[in-house]
């Protein structure tokens, strides 16, 4: 099976759970079980040549020219961590069946875990490292989602929260530290860059490189001080722990590590960050495992100490440790998803995991304990059990290993961390298992069903088979670790053995066995002792480090950002004319090159008005309706402009969104009074006279420069001109700038039009049923309203108007290619024919005969421009490059036909539903429960007869 | 004698505008500024067509149909905001 096809089944299978739950929960479960397996299938069929020893790669380019390839590679690593996500997936789809109980939407939960596991799968198996970036974020994302699933819970909600920040944060790092990477090896695939070790590590990029990318690896894998977030992030179902923080998310961190470490590895550096935060995370992790009374608190801190084990194997560099670090993850994966079910079924029964009231479940529970008492075992570091086993490694190593210059500080501090871990282990089981059975459980305990218990009676087969056989493991660790390597050292001359002799490491383990049986008989003490002792609680701080920043951005956000748009405004207008002072004072600006054109007295007369009604303006600005008759003034005077200055498609636009801004600010009046109050004292006006005036000023001194001077480069207007025909098949520039040479921004702006016209609509939809809307409707007209709503005059003058102007619409947009027009102008125009007889007839009358909702219009434009886009995929082509030719039908002559019409015939649908949408959506909030919804198009008809007002009409009827 | 005569239209219909833009800011009451607006938009088709003859190009006739179309919805809408508060009822 192609290797795409694994990590796209569970993206494409994540829609199925979701509506097979209406089916019921067993089809939902099947199906989910389905295509899990169906990609576990798809890994196994490569199986046999990854045990030859070969690579399997996929390769599609994307974006080459950002170096983004989907290029997709198994190798023995690649399959060892694709072959835990897909077979503990298969495991925990099982469990959760049965754990999810009826309230709990199962098809939400295994729609969110086939993402993850897809998410999971992608990093896996990438060979581009921005890819990988891609899906490390999607497991975060995913993670979020699955620890948040029971929204009803706090806890569940705050620790998803905090889950997403850490390492989120950490992503954000990451993605520096892989562009940085990915910049020094000159290439973004993983297998170029793991080719490039001395290159690499000798750049001066090398250590921020390296910082970046293990914050990423460390805030994933929750080594200290990042560790914080995993215990809260077991506010998840316990599915979900068991699948995301034991056996694979947590260990994405790890996988990132290995998979570099031929690149990266063998520097001082790494050794005293990698192997210092790991050894450290191991004891501490450990220590505080101890003390926890809930079972899943202290299997989270009891990860956390593993995953550091793991990290300080992968960081002393050496050959031995990468492969007791891979040997570890297969462990532990198995005895630690094992004990995290078992923890969950004594959850699910007793109905409690607090080790204080829990105790004596062993005769109750037979099955569960079995299963717990040797993950627990193993965990422990018990011989006969393959935790054994890598521990033992791990102490062999850390005999080996010389940190901050001292010999014994590894030594010691592993043996510690071994002590801690069996004294955990041990009172995990003990105090749950063993003990004297209660009469006070919350719920009677027994042994659920199989579905329940066979999951992790499943994982328990390989601690044991391992424990027993290590030698059977020997081949494929041996394997993987060659992958971890590469050809940057030589794989260690080391076998996987119960018996290595009386080495140093075996008298560790002994001590730390021993040493953990004796500090879990003197629990009682040391536990009261714990909890005396003053603690950081990292929850504590991190909440204040988030409100800290939360409240420093806010701060600063506040004084910039006040609501007040005078404020803003001043803001910009200072900021702006600084820096163009600047430019101006310290570059050189040449002198006018060109002539100023004749003064005709019209361009006097229409200079002169604009100043006059710019400045009456500013004098009657309090009265909003003058104002607004003002702005009309000037956009006509404007318009005008364009015209006489050859730029007849701005002027057919300055007319059209003139006249939808009119309208739409009228709708906005009729909720505001008709005056400004006057709010600011003299002094802060003249304070933001003068900001104006230096604004104002600013401007008109650019723009005479500009119009006074050639440009140096020449200017682009030239290029468009020679290439608008002969690139895009049109002689309007303006419109072949727009679908063709610009097309994917003006697809990008009518998305945007679109959204801002949906966001107006939420908004309108939000006050509609809220308390402002009622106290705007309740307020009296400042002056008395005239009788007729909808008069005759006007309702025979839009209908007569209306196929007259529609017919222009389609006009202007027919011909939009090559003279001025095009599908922006045209749709404004359409639009203002629509609103037209929503004035005139009413919103109530206007809307019953409206039959498509204008929502569908946007995104059917959008859906238009993007289909266009993508038709010329199929010549071959980048999105977008339009094509055209000349045709003939009989009657006609002959004509041109350019995709980019489809395009623009997008472009003209979006931005009629989006100006129809916003209009329609202010008015309807002026709409009150009372207004009378006309039956006839106005109010005051003669062809009725005596039926002269609706109302009389009604009675008489 | 056509230049003549069509720059003398144009004189004029500018002085048209500049009197229709005192009565704008003289007003005195809305109703008056309405009116003022709507007659420049009236003076403005004239520019634009008169412009056109003297200059010599049909793009200007374009944009006096757009405004004599469009031209109106503005005066309407404002007038129906003074006269009902509500434009779209």
């Amino acid at each position: 099976m192609s290797l795409f096809i694994i990590v796209l089944l569970p993206f494409l299978g994540a829609l199925l759970p979701g509506l097979m739950i209406r089916a019921g929960r067993q089809v939902c479960y099947t199906t989910t079980m389905l295509v899990t397996g169906a990609a576990a299938i798809g890994l196994a069929t490569h199986a046999p040549a990854i045990l030859r020893g070969e690579t399997v790669t996929a390769k599609l380019d994307w974006l080459p020219g950002l170096g983004l390839n989907a290029n997709l590679f198994l190798d023995p690593l690649g399959f060892m961590f694709a072959a835990l996500i897909l077979g503990i997936g298969l495991l925990i789809v099982a469990y959760a069946r049965y754990y999810l109980s009826r309230e709990d939407n199962m098809g939400e939960f295994y729609v969110y875990l086939l993402l993850f596991q897809g998410a999971m799968v992608g990093i896996v198996l990438s060979d581009n490292i921005l890819l990988l970036l891609i899906f490390w974020e999607l497991t975060s994302l995913s993670s979020f989602l699955l620890i948040g699933y029971w929204k009803h819970l706090p806890e569940g909600r705050q620790g998803a929260r905090m889950a997403l920040a850490v390492t989120g944060m950490g992503g954000l790092a990451l993605i520096g530290g892989m562009l940085l990477l990915g910049q020094i090896a000159g290439s973004y695939d993983l297998t170029v860059i793991l080719e490039r070790r001395g290159q690499i590590q000798d750049s001066p990029l090398y250590l921020p490189a390296l910082l970046l990318i293990l914050l990423g690896c460390f805030t994933k894998s929750a080594q200290f001080p990042f560790h914080f977030w995993l215990p809260h992030a077991m506010a998840a179902p316990t599915p979900v722990s068991a699948y995301l923080h034991s056996a694979t998310m947590v260990k994405a961190g790890l996988f990132l590590m290995a998979r570099l470490w031929p690149v990266l590895s063998g520097t001082p550096e790494w050794t005293a960050l990698v192997a210092g935060a790991g050894l450290l995370t191991m004891v501490l992790g450990a220590l505080i495992a101890i003390f926890k009374h809930d079972l899943k608190a202290l299997l989270a801190f009891s990860t956390v100490s593993h995953l550091g084990l793991i990290t300080f194997l992968l960081g002393t560099g050496t050959a031995f440790g990468a492969m007791a670090a891979v040997f570890h993850i297969l462990n532990h994966a198995s005895f630690k998803a094992a004990l995290f079910m078992s923890a969950g079924i004594v959850d699910h029964e007793a109905h409690t995991r607090d080790m204080r009231r829990l105790g004596g479940l062993r005769k109750l529970m037979p099955i569960t304990f079995s299963i717990a008492l040797l993950a627990g075992l193993s965990m422990a570091g018990i011989p006969l059990l393959n935790g054994f086993l890598s521990k033992e490694m791990m102490l062999e190593e850390a005999t080996h290993t010389t940190l901050f210059g001292s010999p014994m500080l590894v030594t010691v501090a592993a043996t510690v961390g071994a002590l801690f871990s069996a004294a955990y282990s041990f009172r995990l089981i003990a105090h749950t298992y063993f003990g004297p059975e209660r009469d006070d459980y919350p719920s009677h305990p027994h042994d659920p069903g199989a579905g329940m218990w066979l999951p992790p009676g499943l994982l328990i087969i390989p601690v044991v088979v391992i424990g027993l056989f290590p030698a059977l493991a020997e081949p494929f660790v041996k394997l993987v670790t060659g992958a971890v390597i590469g050809n940057a050292a030589e794989l260690p001359d080391a076998h996987l053995k119960i018996w290595h002799g009386l080495v140093p490491a075996l008298w560790m383990s002994v001590i730390a066995v021993i040493g953990g049986a004796l500090l879990l008989m003197a629990f009682r003490p040391l536990s009261k002792a714990w909890e005396a002792a003053p603690r950081p609680e990292a929850k504590a701080i991190f909440d204040d480090v988030i409100a800290g920043s939360v409240a420093l951005s806010r701060g600063l956000t506040q004084r910039l950002h006040d609501g007040a748009f005078t404020r803003y405004a001043a803001i910009m207008v200072v900021t702006v004319v600084a820096i163009g002072a600047h430019a101006w004072f310290t570059g050189t600006a040449g002198l006018p090159t060109r002539e100023m054109l004749p003064m005709t007295p019209i361009a006097v007369v229409a200079w002169a008005m604009l100043i006059a009604a710019a400045a009456f303006l500013v004098a009657a600005h309090r009265n909003r309706l003058a104002v607004l008759i003002l702005m009309g003034i000037i956009g006509l005077m404007v318009s005008v402009g364009f015209n006489h200055f050859s730029a007849p498609d701005l002027a057919l636009t300055q007319i059209s969104v003139e006249v939808v801004t009119i309208i739409l600010l009228l709708l906005a009046l009729n909720f505001l009074p008709n005056r400004t109050p006057a709010e600011s004292g003299a002094p802060r006006r003249i304070r933001d006279g003068v900001i104006a005036l230096s604004g104002g000023a600013a401007a008109a001194g650019l723009i005479y420069t500009i119009l006074m001077s050639d440009f140096p480069l020449g200017t682009i207007s030239d290029y468009h001109l020679a290439n608008s025909y002969k690139g895009g098949g049109g002689d309007n520039v303006v419109n072949v700038i727009l679908v063709d040479f610009r097309g994917f921004d003006t697809f990008g702006e009518i998305i945007v039009l679109g959204i801002a016209a949906l966001v107006i609509y939420a908004l309108t939809e939000t006050l509609l049923s809220s308390k402002v809307r009622a106290r705007l409707l309740n307020r009296g007209y400042e002056t008395e309203q005239a009788g007729d709503a909808h008069p005759l005059m006007m309702v025979v003058l839009t209908r007569v108007m209306m196929p007259v102007v529609l017919m222009v619409g389609v006009y202007i947009f027919l011909r939009g290619h090559n003279e001025p027009g095009g599908g922006f102008v045209a749709g404004l125009v359409v639009a203002i024919a629509v609103v037209m007889q929503y004035m005139a007839s009413g919103f109530a009358w206007a809307a019953r005969r409206q039959r498509y909702p204008y929502h569908g219009i946007i995104g059917a434009g959008v859906l238009v421009a993007g289909l266009t886009g993508i038709g010329s995929w199929f010549a071959g082509v980048p999105f977008l490059t339009s094509a055209f030719g000349y045709f003939r039908i009989p009657p006609m002559q002959e004509f041109e036909l350019a995709t980019a019409m489809g395009f623009d015939l997008g472009v003209f649908l979006a931005v009629v539903g989006a100006v129809m949408l916003s209009l329609e959506s202010f008015s309807r909030l002026a709409r009150r429960q009372d207004t009378e919804d006309s039956e006839y198009a106005m109010d005051i008809d003669p062809s009725r007869g005596a039926e002269l007002v609706p109302g009389r009409a009604k009675e008489e009827n | 004698m056509i230049d003549l005569s069509l720059y003398v239209a144009l004189g004029m219909v500018g002085l048209a505008q500049l009197m229709a833009m005192v009565r704008l800011v003289i007003g005195p009451d809305t109703g008056d500024r309405i009116l003022a607006l709507d007659t420049m938009v009236i003076n403005a088709i004239g520019l634009i067509i008169l412009g056109g003859a003297i200059w010599g190009t049909q793009i200007y006739f374009e944009s006096a149909m757009i405004f004599a179309m469009l031209g109106f919805v503005s005066t309407v809408a404002i007038a129906r905001f003074v006269l009902r508060g509500d434009i779209i009822e």
